[in-house]
């Protein structure tokens, strides 16, 4: 891959996106991360032609304004932004919140767990599953790295 | 995965799903592999009520009769099916069919590696990945649907 695109996080909350970002940064992934902290500003940067299109999206559900939901619904119908995958990084673990993303094309629906090595373990499954669909990358580590 | 309901592979090419099974034993993954030789049969499997749903599907996008992208395009349009997550295993690189794929919200598209232990590794990757995400869960649906049907017994 020439150039990496931006990993796009839709959040809110200021403490769990510089949780996130820092457990990005802890997995070393080279995209870079662009923060938005709900749906409105996300949907500005993702129309804005001059923006890079995300690699892929992290969204928290629970936002104002425009909540992830109708955001993801916003993105799935529009034929500019829908080929970028959406991944629901969530509290609720209501079973509607789960239909309906799913419904609406979610390509995962992840719990954030309380707990930070819990939530970097988690943090390191997704970055690995969308390594493997080349959508990100991680530095590769040196032989005598985290040693 | 997450919950033990079947995974449905889409796969024309017999070695290629005997490895998909291979790894999947290796892996101790433990939900029934579904194979189907094309699009077609795959949607004769998930409109069948009698059948459990699976919950993922993994397919290729060659093959014959109904490929990968027509499949798609039928089973995301369609109410019942759309939620299922939809992962492509595929030996291609084509920008345009990974274009097509996600714009039709596949969840995934690995590109298969030929190497058997890189495929293995990809697979444990796709399994811990699944395991982690919730599934849009058809429990509760099947709890109603089988509330109904005590309920219609009793008539």
């Amino acid at each position: 891959m020439s150039l990496l695109k931006p990993i796009l996080l839709v959040e809110d909350d200021f403490v769990d996106a510089s949780t996130a970002k820092q457990a990005l940064q802890d997995l070393r992934v080279r995209n870079p991360v662009i923060h938005k902290t709900d749906g409105e500003e996300a949907l500005e940067y993702l129309k804005d032609r001059n923006n890079d299109k995300p690699a892929m999206i992290l969204l928290d559900l629970n936002m104002p304004k425009i909540n992830g939901i109708e955001l993801l619904q916003i993105i799935k119908t529009d034929t500019g932004l829908q080929q970028i995958p959406v991944v629901a990084l969530t509290v609720s673990k209501y079973e509607q919140d789960k239909l309906d993303t799913f419904d609406l094309g979610v390509a995962g629906y992840v719990i954030k767990a309380v707990d930070y090595d819990a939530f970097l373990r988690a943090m390191d499954i997704i970055i690995q599953y969308w390594a493997w669909n080349g959508l990100v990358e991680k530095e590769r580590e040196t032989n005598n790295a985290r040693l | 995965m997450r919950d033990c309901r079947p995974i449905l592979l889409l796969e024309d090419d017999t070695v290629d799903a005997m490895t998909v099974k291979r790894a999947l034993k290796e892996l101790h993954i433990l939900n029934p592999l579904v194979r189907v030789a094309n699009g077609e049969e795959a949607l004769v499997y998930l409109k069948d009520d009698g059948r459990e749903k699976p919950c993922v599907i993994l397919l290729d996008l060659n093959m014959p009769k109904m490929n990968g992208i027509e499949f798609l395009k039928v089973a995301k349009a369609d109410e019942k099916l759309k939620r299922i997550p939809a992962i492509v295993l595929t030996t291609s690189k084509d920008d345009q069919d990974r274009l097509k794929t996600f714009q039709l919200s596949i969840a995934g598209f690995v590109v298969k590696p030929v190497d058997y232990v890189k495929f293995v590794e990809a697979m444990r990757i796709v399994n811990l990945y699944w395991t982690l995400s919730e599934l849009p869960n058809s429990e509760q649906e099947s709890a109603n649907e089988k509330l109904q049907a005590n309920t219609a017994g009793r008539r």
